[in-house]
């Protein structure tokens, strides 16, 4: 009886919980699909890693949750005494060994792709400061600091959190679109994570050392990330604000922040 | 078994583990150099002496893009610079470029340069054979000072790199070199 | 506290002697009150001792992530600045490993590996005592770093430098707790593995030793492995700080990289340390609740066996976004996977020991069952984690921070729960409350996934760790996850009443008080276990 109840329960309760994820606010579940080939990548071998998890989880728990249904105590059922079964347990080593070799075999291919900086178009040097990046083109003589735009009366709850609270800086990084773009990552202090969720870049900055990844958005847009590893107070407040997009307003944003910074 | 027997088997084991514990905390230390050592062979450390550079056929069939890049850390934030951003060098080809430094900051500086060099797979092909960061450098107050980099990119460099960079980072160690004694 | 609730469990000892073979009044010489504690080189006290500890140090992490959580659970700053939030989320980490998860396990090795191997104590008995007592002292460096000025640390539990170096005096603090907990571990493994491989009864060889025996001596080798390790890396961090040396200062021909490596060579096979005697207990509770033998006990031993072993040599996979040369990443994603195989094939066999057995679902087996089904989905959250293109996606996010709890709270955490239950009839003689326990796992196991499941969306969705206010549209989340926190928390204070009681009374226990129990503290000895366990070897069948 009390078990029934039980189930009753949770099953109001996913429901309840289903209709709530449904709204608003709760659309925040997955990786992003991304505006670039890796990011895209990543969410495919996420779902796919996910999925056989999901078969395995199925199946182990299906026999597990099937034994403590059917072989409890109170149901009158009796102990075997059965401990070692040496197919059985050669199948069930060999069978996992299988499933991460295609895993392995996918994950390999998408680690080569995001390691793969040759062939850029521009090159980007990003360095970390606590607690802003500063980003010079390479190419285009460009080189600006990029700090938080928010202001501390948001945070401190004294004025209305605007929409992208935390996630607005006082200039953005524009990149044209459709372009390989060589990032380059350092760090003035200590070290700092350039961490971008929708390119699907994530590189520490090292002080004294500089570590290169690459971007290739394939859609104008803006793209928000933050600092990824632990920097000292201020590690919450030091956003990326990536804009993507097409060659000729890059170009003219160009010309105009080169006008703006002689 | 007896109690004394135990306990002699006891403290033998007891010298047993002791050892393995201090061979572990050896092998922590030991990974300093076990670290720098690879780190060197990868060419990922920046080595404080110049690399010999055999003498090699150039590569005339192939280019690649070097880039200069001029870090500075900490609270050093004086003008550093590569005099060109980029370069096209054959594989194989000694090169020399220009860093400058204005000591901007109105005090006498010892500043250390290090070296890293993107992707990391280039590192152990990038040699230097006359560089500023093989020791440190003073600058005296308001001194302009350009200084040059000899390197060359070994022929073995991977087919698939084609643009490399070269990072110079300035830290401050003024206060390290500060008169030894008194 | 610990004192003066425990000290009655010595009187029943003679009372219920009917089985003891005799034992019972050996006790006779040692102090009583407090020096008794202090003094004690007696293995369950020091067991007792060490499971207090760890339960005290238990609740004031917990504490912290309830501050934590309360700051999180809307965008803004509500509750305490940024600085002392980053020195909240380092405390907690260290608290929780150091503090309860390790030596929670020690208490039960000290309780257990005696009574299990038919030894009358541990080896060294007062090694035993110093191994304890360095704890307290270590824990107070700690609990004090946020009363000095500069507050705590807060670089993460990781203390990686330059950012460590920038710490005030609370990381001179740090490194010397650390030092001496890792004293403490170190004196700790070679009295368990000097007793295991020396004390054992006649005819307990070591492929009839149990589970939790077997893993607690692989567990304890790993300790005097890399314990030395890491008080290595912090005593060059401690160098770096104060002697000039540039071990990590890129300055010097220093490169701060290789304190990840240094550290992390000691960090991965500690997370090993934190689950293998969890896997050792699971494995003992499980056959009890089926009332049938551990299935394929030789490869629970062999894959506990690997899993140490690969655990040397996967660390690189804390480090994917350092920039590590291709190759390196691929060699540490692919050994990282490989251990999702030995991994594997533990839960596989509980499955197959529950599989037409005879099952009740008493206390300590809810826990194990939870144990296994959660640790599970923390075991798949891993494999995610293992690939590095997913990894650089998901890298110092909620998904890892949700990975590590189901691994640790829902894993090593839910293993101590359900030993504390299994075995607290066997400590005090006394039957807990089995009602109360039910609700205990419940309140625990409902609250804990409201907590934790939802930071795999967080995670996956980029919201970053240890970050004290973060951006919008992360918000309905974090609040469900400091609701499911502060339900988590306060049931926690359940488990203390519901030991309290058992400690002063209630049924009495049998000495086999599961029916499908099989080790020798069920089988030859009463409840409440005497003082000293085997004077003389126990006869084995």
């Amino acid at each position: 009886m009390e078990q029934k109840k039980l189930v009753a329960a949770l099953m109001a309760g996913a429901a309840g919980l289903s209709a709530t994820v449904a709204s608003a606010g709760y659309d925040v579940l997955n990786l992003p699909l991304g505006a670039t080939a890796n990011a895209r990548n990543n969410y495919d071998l996420h779902m796919f890693v996910l999925w056989i998890c999901f078969g395995i989880f199925v199946v182990v728990f299906g026999a597990m949750f099937y034994s403590i249904l059917k072989h409890r105590k109170s149901v009158g059922h009796k102990a075997e005494h059965f401990h070692e079964n040496t197919t059985v347990e050669i199948v069930w080593t060999v069978i996992p060994f299988i499933i991460i070799g295609v895993m392995a075999v996918k994950a390999t291919g998408g680690l080569l792709a995001i390691r793969d900086t040759s062939n850029p178009d521009m090159t980007i040097k990003i360095t970390a400061h606590q607690w802003q990046w500063k980003y010079d083109y390479l190419q285009d003589g460009i080189s600006f600091y990029s700090k938080m735009s928010t202001p501390r009366d948001q945070i401190e709850a004294n004025a209305p959190k605007g929409e992208h609270y935390v996630v607005e800086v006082d200039k953005e990084v524009v990149v044209p679109v459709n372009k390989k773009i060589r990032l380059l990552v350092t760090s003035n202090d200590v070290i700092h994570g350039w961490y971008v969720p929708d390119l699907a870049v994530n590189q520490y900055g090292i002080p004294g050392f500089i570590k290169d990844t690459y971007i290739n958005v394939e859609k104008p847009g803006v793209y928000r990330g933050q600092c990824s590893q632990i920097c000292g107070k201020e590690h919450a407040y030091m956003p990326i604000v990536v804009r993507a997009v097409s060659d000729d307003e890059y170009k003219a944003w160009v010309e105009e922040t080169k006008a703006a910074q002689s | 078994m007896s109690a004394a027997s135990l306990d002699r088997q006891n403290r033998a084991m007891l010298r047993k583990l002791l050892t393995i514990v201090v061979i572990m905390a050896g092998f922590g230390w030991a990974l300093v150099p076990l670290y720098r050592k690879i780190c060197e062979v990868t060419g990922i450390a920046q080595t404080r002496s110049a690399d010999s550079v055999a003498n090699s056929q150039i590569d005339t069939s192939r280019w690649v893009t070097v880039e200069f890049v001029a870090n500075n850390n900490g609270s050093l934030s004086w003008q550093f610079e590569p005099l060109k951003t980029t370069l096209r060098v054959h594989p194989g080809e000694l090169t020399q470029v220009m860093y400058r430094v204005v000591n901007n900051t109105g005090r006498k500086v010892v500043a250390q340069a290090r070296a890293s060099y993107g992707p990391v797979a280039a590192a152990q092909h990038f040699k230097k054979v006359e560089c500023f960061c093989f020791t440190s450098q003073t600058f005296e107050v308001a001194e302009t000072r350009q200084m040059p980099v000899t390197f060359m990119l070994t022929p073995e460099l991977p087919r698939d790199i084609d643009t490399v960079t070269l990072s110079y980072t300035f830290f401050d160690v003024t206060a390290q070199a500060a008169p030894p004694k008194g | 506290m610990a004192q003066a609730h425990t000290h009655g469990k010595n009187e029943h000892v003679q009372g219920h002697g009917d089985h003891s073979h005799g034992h019972g009044d050996h006790h006779d010489h040692h102090p009583t009150g407090l020096m008794r504690w202090v003094k004690s080189t007696n293995h369950k006290d020091i067991g007792t001792l060490y499971l207090w500890f760890s339960f005290i140090m238990l609740l004031s992490g917990g504490a912290l992530a309830l501050i934590i959580r309360a700051e999180l659970f809307q965008p803004g700053i509500q509750v305490v600045n940024p600085e002392v939030f980053n020195g909240l989320t380092t405390m907690h980490g260290l608290i929780m490993v150091f503090g309860a998860i390790m030596p929670a396990f020690v208490g039960f090795a000290n309780w257990l590996v005696p009574m299990q191997i038919g030894a009358p104590d541990m080896a060294f008995p007062r090694m035993n005592n110093w191994s304890f007592w360095l704890l307290p002292p270590a824990a107070i460096l700690l609990v004090g770093s946020f009363f000095v000025p500069g507050g705590a640390t807060g670089s993460g539990w990781t203390l990686y430098p330059p950012l460590y170096i920038q710490n005030g005096i609370a990381a001179d603090m740090t490194i010397f707790a650390v030092h001496i907990l890792g004293a403490s571990s170190i004196m700790g493994s070679i009295n368990i593995i000097t007793t295991i491989l020396n004390m054992r009864a006649p005819g307990m060889t070591l492929m009839k030793m149990p589970l939790f025996i077997w893993t607690w001596l692989i567990t304890a080798y790993l300790l005097i492995a890399v314990m030395p390790v890491l008080a290595g890396a912090v005593t060059m961090l401690l160098t770096d700080r104060h002697f000039g040396t540039n071990f990590f200062n890129a300055a010097g021909g220093g490169d701060p990289t290789m304190f990840m490596h240094v550290f992390w060579f000691f960090g991965h096979p500690e997370v090993y340390i934190m689950i293998l005697p969890a896997f050792g207990i699971v494995s003992q509770i499980v056959p009890a609740f089926s009332r049938k033998p551990l299935f394929g006990y030789s490869s629970m031993v062999y894959a506990t066996a690997s899993i140490a072993i690969l655990s040397f040599i996967v660390w690189g996979h804390h480090m994917f976004t350092v920039g590590m040369p291709v190759t390196a990443q691929l060699f540490f994603m692919l050994a990282t996977m490989l251990i999702s195989v030995p991994t594997g094939v533990k839960v596989f066999n509980w499955v197959a020991t529950m599989w037409k057995g005879e099952l009740t679902f008493e206390t300590p087996m809810l826990w194990a069952v939870g144990f296994i089904a959660l640790f599970t989905i923390g075991g798949f959250s891993g494999l995610v984690c293992s690939m590095t293109p997913i990894d650089v996606s998901i890298h110092n996010t909620y998904y890892v921070v949700a990975h590590f709890h189901y691994v640790l709270f829902s894993g090593a955490l839910y293993s101590i729960f359900g030993g504390v239950y299994f075995w607290l009839p066997k400590f005090t003689g006394n039957m807990y409350d089995e009602k109360l326990g039910k609700w205990h796992f419940w309140l625990t196991t409902i609250s804990f996934n409201i907590t934790f499941f939802p930071q795999h969306f967080l995670g996956l969705a980029g919201m970053v760790r240890r970050y004290a206010d973060y951006p919008l549209q992360f918000a309905e989340w974090n609040m469900w996850s400091s609701i499911g926190a502060f339900i988590l928390g306060p049931s926690q204070l359940l488990f203390l009443y519901i030991v309290l009681k058992c400690i002063k009374g209630g049924q009495k226990a049998a000495q086999k008080q599961w029916e499908g129990a099989d080790s020798l503290e069920w089988t030859h000895l009463p409840s409440p276990a005497p003082y000293h366990s085997f004077e003389t070897p126990p006869v084995l069948r």
